[in-house]
Formats: structure tokens, sequence, C-alpha cells
């Protein structure tokens, strides 16, 4: 018995991997544009990102999710309703629920790219004005002043609040059982109706847990490599 | 003919007139000092000088071409910016090292960054980078911090650091070599071995122009002096003005410094 839930939540455990895998890849760079779109001298474009990072970071993650799962398939029936459509309607017409896996994976992408823009803000803004002035004074280009300069500066700052973030990221995965994709906690919870036992969700928090643990490794790991400066 | 020459700058922030028209020449191989009161305008004056702040009105000329002109500055491209910015050379108060780099590494960076643009680099890569380093090694000797080559800023003292901050300004040979207060954020024992690094720099034929609180060191090693106050040269002359003020404003604040 022991083996069959351990496998079974392995597979569930897979999705949790992938969902949090994935968001990174793209919440990461996505949350860096954002933040430069926050710090823009563009007033216009300024304003845009930090209207859009108040509401993600205002509205809670789990609402948003079923927003992106339901919303599109809304959109396309109201638009279906309108008579003469127009280019634009029609093609809002085409608009179906997305994939649970792709709803779930873009409110993720979307809620922690807000979350990542603050944190690099913070780093970015955080380096002291001297050693920009100091690359300027020395000929460096825009770009190089960022990679050659800020850019280790602001990844030793912004270790310690991204480790935080990104373990209550490995958590959050779990919300996206509201929308029944198929993660480690809904796999845990099937045993209860399928079999009256209650153990094996209790025994998901073992892998929320070790994954953790090694996530935490990592991260002490990574801040020791770069404790051979200070800014 | 004048190295440096400098025409009626101008520079306001907000409402505030901090520059008020500074004029003043200087010629090849000289050292010049300028000296004043704090919010006299005289670290505003060197940022206009090397583009950290851009002045509203006024030139300057370098070996009689022009690097600025507040006029036309806006139509200046971003790399013939930084191509005029390269005939000054800065050095902080606070140093401004860059903290991830050993001393070395700190001497090296911006002249490696600029030999990507030679047209020679794809070819002799390594022997650019060889010679870099073998230049920023005379240099990080000719400051004295040869045994902490290898060393990273936060190993340092401040006069160490900023021993080093010298040695990175000259490794990009500037024309001009400017000082912003350079020994203001260091402790008395640590000052002297900084001045005597700006001091040996000046038997060679270095171009500076300092910022600085140190009048004896001013007197010393300048071949003129600029007094500022409230925004224009209140008086400029040889050394010999520390010892016989003609304005009633240098000579109070001289008298306000020795006492």
């Amino acid at each position: 018995m022991f083996w069959e839930v351990t496998l079974n939540l392995l597979k569930g455990f897979g999705t949790t991997c992938e969902l949090f895998a994935l968001t990174l890849v793209f919440a990461l760079p996505l949350g860096l544009i954002i933040s430069f779109g926050s710090m823009s001298k563009f007033k216009p474009l300024k304003a845009v990102c930090k209207v859009f990072v108040w509401c993600i970071r205002g509205t809670p993650l789990m609402l948003q999710m079923i927003v992106i799962y339901y919303g599109p398939g809304l959109v396309g029936q109201w638009a279906q309703g309108i008579d003469n459509p127009s280019m634009i309607i029609t093609w809002l017409a085409g608009w179906t629920v997305f994939d649970r896996f792709i709803a779930v994976l873009v409110a993720f992408v979307i809620n922690y790219a807000c979350y990542f823009s603050e944190i690099y803000r913070g780093g970015i803004e955080g380096i002291p004005v001297g050693q920009r002035e100091a690359g300027q004074v020395l000929g460096m280009k825009k770009s190089q002043l960022f990679f050659k300069v800020t850019l280790l500066q602001v990844i030793k700052r912004i270790v310690p609040p991204m480790s935080n973030e990104i373990i209550t990221l490995v958590k959050d995965t779990s919300l996206a059982r509201i929308i029944a994709v198929y993660e480690i906690i809904y796999a845990g919870e099937r045993f209860i109706k399928a079999e009256g036992l209650i153990w094996p969700l209790f025994y998901t928090g073992a892998f929320y847990l070790i994954f953790c643990g090694v996530l935490t490794l990592l991260f002490g790991f990574i801040e020791k490599k770069l404790d051979y400066f200070r800014s | 003919m004048a190295m440096l020459e400098v025409k009626g700058i101008n520079k306001k922030f907000g409402k505030i007139e901090v520059l008020k028209g500074i004029d003043f020449e200087l010629n090849k191989g000289e050292v010049l000092s300028i000296i004043g009161s704090s919010g006299s305008g005289k670290t505003t004056l060197l940022r206009c000088m090397t583009f950290l702040e851009t002045a509203e009105k006024g030139k300057v000329f370098v070996d009689g071409n022009c690097v600025f002109d507040a006029d036309e500055q806006k139509r200046v491209g971003s790399s013939e910016l930084r191509k005029r910015q390269l005939n000054f050379g800065l050095v902080f108060q606070n140093f401004n090292l860059f903290p991830q780099y050993t001393v070395l590494d700190n001497v090296c960076l911006a002249p490696k960054l600029l030999a990507k643009d030679r047209p020679d680099f794809r070819v002799s890569k390594k022997e650019i980078y060889a010679e870099i380093e073998e230049n920023a090694k005379k240099l990080i000797e000719r400051v004295g911090m040869t045994p902490r080559i290898d060393m990273y800023p936060c190993q340092l003292s401040g006069g160490q650091q900023q021993r080093v901050a010298i040695a990175r300004a000259l490794a990009l040979n500037p024309k001009i070599l400017c000082f912003d207060e350079p020994t203001s954020a260091l402790d008395p024992e640590l000052t002297g071995e900084v001045l005597k690094v700006i001091r040996s720099l000046k038997d060679g034929d270095c171009t500076m122009v300092i910022v600085t609180h140190e009048m004896n060191f001013a007197h010393e090693v300048s071949d003129k002096i600029i007094f500022m106050d409230e925004g224009v040269i209140a008086e400029q002359g040889t050394p010999d003005i520390l010892d016989n003020p003609k304005t009633e404003r240098l000579s109070a604040f001289l008298n306000a410094f020795s006492q």
C-alpha cells in the first residue's frame, strides 16, 4: 500500500515540479522586464507597470487562476451573442477555456513576475549611485555597466528575498488544485474518497519538506559563493 | 596653448543657481586646486566637467577641442559622449571601487571593455589583454598596491582603496585627472599616503584638477588655486593667494580654516 501511495504521489509531485520550474523559467525574466518598466523615465509606461503590479499583488493568486481559467470562455460566449460581428468580435468569439495546466501556469507566471519585479527593483535601486558614476566616467556603455558592474551586486542583494519568494512558490503550487490540476495535494486527496485513507494527504508534506530543504541548501550555497565581496 | 579651457559654465538645480559663470584655463602638466566652503559649487563644477552633471550654459575645451557645448549637448550621441568623457579621469570622494573585482580587475575592467571596440580585437585579443594587464600592474606598483593586487576592496583600508581608484583612473590615460575631495572620507593618518601618490603624479606630466580641503597640500602641490564662493570664482592665482589673499572672502575663509 505504501508503495502504491508513494508512486501515486510522485506522479502528482511531477506536475508540482513542472509547474514550479516553468513558473521560474518564465517569471524570472518577465519580472526583470516589469521592473525596468516600473523604473522607466517614460511616465506612462511606469504608470502602467505600477498599476499592473498593484492589481496582481492586491488580489489573491487563487482568484487570478480562476479568472484566467474561466475568463476567456466567458468572453467568447459574450462575443458569440453579438449580431453583425466585426473582425475583432469574430476573433474573440473563438476564445474558449484554456487547458487547465496552461491557465494555472499563466496565472503563476504573471503573479510571481510581479513579486520578482519588486525584488529586482529594490535590488537595483539599492546599488549606490557612485557605482554607476564610476562606470560612466570610465567610458562604459549602459549595457556594460549593467552586466559588468551592477548585475552581480544586485544578485547578491536579492538572493535572500528571492529564496523566500521561491520557497513560497513551492507551496503555492498546491493552489492549482482549485481548478483540478492533478498536482500532489490532489493526488493525496484522492485516497480519501477512493480508499478512506487520510494519511496519504499528510504524507504529501514530506515531499514539500524535502523539496524546500534542497532549495534552502542551494540558496545557502549561492549566498556563500557571493560572500567574497561586500557592497 | 591651454590644455583645459572652461568658459562661462552655468548650472542650476531647480531654481538654485549653483554655478554662475565659471571661466578658467589650465596649461598642460599644471595642477589646479579648487578650494572653498561646502556648498560653494566646487564639486558641482568638477561634476559638470566630467559630464556627471550637464551644465545649462558654457563650453569646455580640452587641448583646443570642444568637448562640451551646452547649446548642442542634446545633439551629441552617446558613443561620442563616451569618447569625450575619456578626456577626463575622476577620483571620487568615496572611492567607488567595484566591490566584486580584485584590485587588478578593478584597474583592468574599463580598458578591457574599451579594447572590444578596437578593429584588431578579435585577432589579437590575448595580446591586447596581456598588454592591458601589464600596464595595470605598472600603475598598481606606482600607487604602491602591488602586495595587495589580488585582494578585494572590502579587504583594503580607505587609503588603499583610494590609491587603487587613482590607478583605475590612470589606466585610461586621461588628459586631465580630476579629484573630488580625495581625502575627505579618510582618517588623518590615511590621508598622507593618498596625498603622497597625488604628489608623485605631479612629477610626471599629469594635468590635474583637485577639489580639496587640504590647504597645506593645495599650497604645496598646486600651480594655480581657485577659490570659489557662492557659485563664482571669488579669487584665483598662484598658491601665493593663500598667504596673501586679496579678497576679504578668501581671507575670512582661510582664517576660519586655521582656527
